[in-house]
């Protein structure tokens, strides 16, 4: 698989036109929604001309169509907002830029990121880059699948629950989720506010320690950002690592099971100690996030109202209005996670869900933390299944939801997880091992990940 | 026949003076604008934009609760109240349900009586303003302009009983809140709004009656005949046998009259949560006291510094209708004693129009030429109306009172040569002859006359006690 290395020192507009062919080569998968090709094309003549010398200088990359970006439209995958213009970019895009990344497109997924399988996507689903008759995973799945098929060397993509990790995992790519406030979300679709975080697709660690190097720190937009602590690091040997008991039950896929195995021998055959380790509380996981995010999710979409911007539906009242554009716009799990949302919070029951799940959450991250004292990294499955069949769950929200059960708990601690490549199963679908640290810890994980992956 | 009492609380919003909006960049002044001319993405509720506080807002927030002797909380938080309204972008305003930044206090209201009301605060939140919608008949149009607009609600407890303690209280935090420098005070353009929660119950009654809410009240004014009226009307119902409801009413100014707008039946669920977006706000108590130490002083220390000039009630209103008069009034004090201090205060209560519209007529506030002025009228340079036209004048310019009255001739005449002569001169004159014989025969009055007659001469300049003494001497 390409490298970002592989891209450095050519010419910007041959790395462009090259990108942008290789996606037009591969479009059945729907992967891309949009493509930004004149403002493309611009940059990376600007960047040939100038001799940039950014880090990034004349790299192409995708990014998820959740990130407001300039020469194209950002539809969130979504009707309401189908032909919404960002006036602005989000401060992630334009640090990458800064460093001389040049965004060619725009990736497809889950409509506002609600799903797992980019099956939710207003504009139909992304197919796995390994097995077309699967699904993408998601709600990232359009920039896993760009990374994987090496249309570019990086893309990113949003993580709230796992929606950078599954992906990943799906298509044997690596998948970043940092500590939450690692990257602004200023000019990121908001999902879940207290979760969601920004992250990368990339095909080995150290691209992605370079791109969240470039992206992360702190921004005046963002109020919640940390100050910037990530920076390249050493791996640091004979760390205590703890195999999560919970997740590697009978409910998980033998093969899925295997694979992690196989990644935990070469993490005791690398001089580190790996002993079994139990989060009991982890059964609460997702419940928690399924009244947690549903609840921010009711909020954060009640501005797509229709008369500011996006879809506006014919009507003659006002309640119609409202009614009618977020009916045609919001896609049937967006609906079903408002209706969730607005319920856990209304008069009543706020206490009873909200609350509960709030201190819940609470003790989860207590749990972590404990857990944190003693080990340096836990280790698990991404998903309990490699990716499934294309329809397969998308007529079971809960047994869609249950896909997420690994990914949420690093989710809602705010801890730093990281999807990497694991193998295949026998019939070649990609396996991700999960990597979860203590807040903060992003570069040691991603260290970590270089470290073994050197060894494989 | 039943005797009633009503009970009211008032919530008053108030606009803070910041260069900024709450949660961004754009400007807060938003008077004389075009509509949208002063909003932020962040106003607009684009996707994926977040708040970010404005510390300059708590810092003013804190200053409010001081003002109220009120707690403050070391930490607060911002919550999401949800609703649909064209003018409120996000779908949700951003306020402070659950930990406000400000606590419990309570203030002192002067009443006209002379008497005063202890009103206490039960707490004051802070909060964005929402846009403003403008119908016209087959549409209305949206302006975000105030959109953002940092506000806090300072919500009473229901320590009132009367229109006029409604009123005083309200025109107390008004003059709080504005020496405070929390707010504008422009109450013509809504920097200050309140809402009166009324009920009425039989005089003594343990159970407080159903109340009504009169909202967005924009004068002092109107609270007192708003509160005016709802009594009236609540009673009227009660005396029909006919139960109150619980409700919120607008008040029609020209009519006078209170209206029902929506019922506690409609109340809408708001789906109150925590931001997500916003961390806690922290102050320490050092912050707290920082920010204390630093505030202006405000009117109940004028009251207390101004009780040794014993100045009339309506004196000390009206110097305290204007917080620079109070603040020259109390210089004065400090350089040039009571006595300087009370005479210079009343050329100001009498003098300045206190009335909104031609309030700013003073500009100089700089104490030494009304200090000046006041000595030369002890001193007998000046008549009391000759200083008058000079503090007038002094008002708006910076020449001495000295110059201002030599330039319009009015320095009194206190030599005694220069008056002796026009003394002389009027006591010979013909037409005094039957003034000085009545006087010679023991009619002391008409003395007034012929000092009259000096002033006249000396363009009312001469010393009226001097020529007075000298008329004596002649006569």
């Amino acid at each position: 698989m390409t490298k970002i290395a592989d891209y450095q020192g050519s010419s910007a507009v041959a790395n462009v036109k090259k990108a942008l062919e290789e996606a037009k080569k591969n479009e059945h998968y729907n992967a891309i929604l949009s493509f930004c090709e004149a403002r493309a094309l611009e940059r990376a003549a600007e960047i040939d001309r100038s001799n940039v010398t950014g880090r990034l200088a004349g790299v192409p990359f995708v990014a998820k169509d959740n990130f407001l970006t300039y020469g194209t439209k950002t539809t969130a995958a979504s009707h309401i907002l189908e032909n919404f213009e960002a006036p602005l970019q989000a401060t992630a895009i334009e640090r990458l830029e800064a460093e001389g990344a040049i965004c060619i497109g725009k990736a497809n997924l889950d409509a506002f990121a609600h799903g797992g399988s980019t099956e939710n996507s207003a504009f139909g689903p992304t197919l796995n880059a390994v097995d077309e008759t699967r699904v993408a995973g998601g709600s990232s799945g359009g920039s896993a699948v760009v990374t994987a098929l090496d249309i570019v060397p990086f893309a990113i993509g949003t993580d709230t629950g796992g929606s950078i990790r599954q992906p990943a995992s799906f298509n044997g790519v690596y998948g970043v989720k940092p500590t939450y406030g690692t990257v602004s979300r200023y000019g990121v679709v908001a999902m879940a506010s207290s979760t969601d975080t920004i992250g990368c697709f990339t095909t080995n660690a150290a691209d992605a320690e370079l791109v969240m190097d470039i992206m992360a720190g702190r921004d005046p937009h963002d109020m919640t950002t940390l100050p910037d602590f990530f920076g390249p690091e050493a791996v640091k040997r004979q760390q205590k690592i703890g195999i999560i008991r919970e997740f590697m039950t009978d409910d998980v896929d033998g093969e899925v099971k295997e694979r992690v195995s196989e990644y935990v021998s070469r993490m005791k055959a690398a001089g580190h100690n790996v002993e079994e380790v139990s989060l009991p509380i982890l059964k609460y996981a997702l419940a928690i996030y399924y009244i947690v995010v549903p609840a921010e999710i009711s909020s954060n979409l009640a501005r797509y109202d229709g008369v500011r911007y996006g879809r506006r539906a014919q009507s003659a009242t006002l309640t119609e209005l409202y009614g009618k554009s977020r009916s045609e716009g919001f896609v049937r799990e967006n609906k079903r996670r408002i209706m969730i949302g607005s319920y856990v919070l209304s008069s009543g029951y706020f206490d009873a869900y909200y609350l509960q799940a709030q201190k819940a959450r609470t003790l989860l991250i207590q749990a972590f933390n404990e857990l944190f004292d003693t080990y340096d990294v836990l280790v698990g499955p991404v998903s309990p299944t490699p990716a499934f069949k294309l329809g397969e769950n998308s007529s079971d929200p809960v047994k869609m939801y249950l896909a997420d059960v690994m990914t949420v708990p690093a989710s809602l601690s705010g801890m730093p997880a990281i999807s990497v490549p694991a193998g295949k199963t026998a019939t070649g679908l990609p396996v991700g091992v999960q990597l979860i640290g203590q807040r903060r810890s992003d570069a040691a994980l991603l260290a970590l990940a270089k470290d073994l992956e050197a060894d494989a | 026949m039943t005797e009633y009492e009503m009970t009211i609380g008032i919530e008053c919003h108030v606009q803070l003076a910041t260069r900024t909006k709450l949660f961004s960049p754009a400007d807060n002044d938003a008077r004389h604008k075009s509509p949208n001319s002063v909003v932020d993405p962040v106003d607009f509720g684009l996707p994926g934009m977040l708040p970010v506080l404005n510390t300059r807002a708590i810092e003013l927030a804190v200053i409010a609760g001081k003002a109220m002797n009120a707690k403050i909380a070391n930490v607060s938080r911002f919550d999401r109240k949800h609703y649909f309204y064209p003018d409120l972008p996000n779908g949700y305003q951003i306020t402070q349900m659950y930990h406000p930044t400000i606590l419990e206090g309570a203030i002192d209201v002067p009443m006209e009586n002379g008497q005063s009301v202890t009103v206490r605060i039960h707490h004051a939140h802070i909060e964005m303003d929402a846009g403003k919608l403008s119908h016209y008949g087959e549409y209305s149009l949206v302006d975000l302009n105030r959109a953002g607009t940092p506000l806090i609600e300072i919500v009473s407890e229901p320590d009132m009983h009367s229109p006029q303690e409604a009123k005083a209280y309200a025109a107390e935090l008004h003059k709080r809140m504005t020496y405070a420098g929390v707010t504008f005070g422009d109450l013509y353009h809504g920097n200050m709004r309140f809402d009166v929660n009324i009920s009425v119950a039989p005089k003594g009654a343990t159970q407080l009656g159903k109340r009504a809410e009169i909202k967005n009240l924009n004068s002092f004014r109107s609270v007192e005949r708003a509160a005016e009226y709802e009594f009236k009307r609540q009673v009227a119902l009660l005396e029909k046998g006919e139960k109150i409801i619980q409700e919120t009413r607008g008040w029609d100014d020209a009519k006078g009259k209170t209206s029902s707008q929506r019922s506690k039946e409609d109340a809408q669920d708001y789906r109150y949560m925590p931001d997500p977006d916003i961390p806690p706000i922290v102050l320490t108590n050092e912050q707290i006291a920082e920010l204390q130490a630093d505030m202006p002083k405000l009117p109940p220390y004028y009251r207390e510094k101004w009780s040794s000039l014993a100045l009339d009630k309506s004196v000390t209103d009206s110097l305290l209708a204007h917080q620079s008069y109070a603040v020259l009034i109390a210089n004065i004090q400090d350089s040039a004693g009571d006595a300087i201090a009370k005479r210079v205060a009343h050329w100001f209560a009498s003098g300045v129009a206190t009335d909104e519209e031609t309030a700013e007529v003073a500009s100089n506030f700089v104490p030494e030429g009304y200090i000046e002025l006041a000595k030369m009228v002890d001193a007998d340079e000046l008549s009391s109306t000759a200083a008058k036209e000079v503090f007038n004048e002094l008002l708006t310019n910076n020449k001495t009172p000295r110059e201002i009255a030599e330039a319009k001739n009015l320095l009194q005449v206190s030599d005694e040569d220069a008056i002796a002569a026009i003394v002389d001169e009027v006591l010979d004159d013909p037409a005094s002859a039957k003034a000085v014989s009545d006087f010679r025969a023991g009619n002391e009055k008409v003395i007034g006359f012929l000092v009259g007659q000096i002033m006249k001469k000396s363009q009312g300049k001469a010393n009226p006690a001097l020529a007075q003494k000298l008329i004596r001497e002649r006569l």
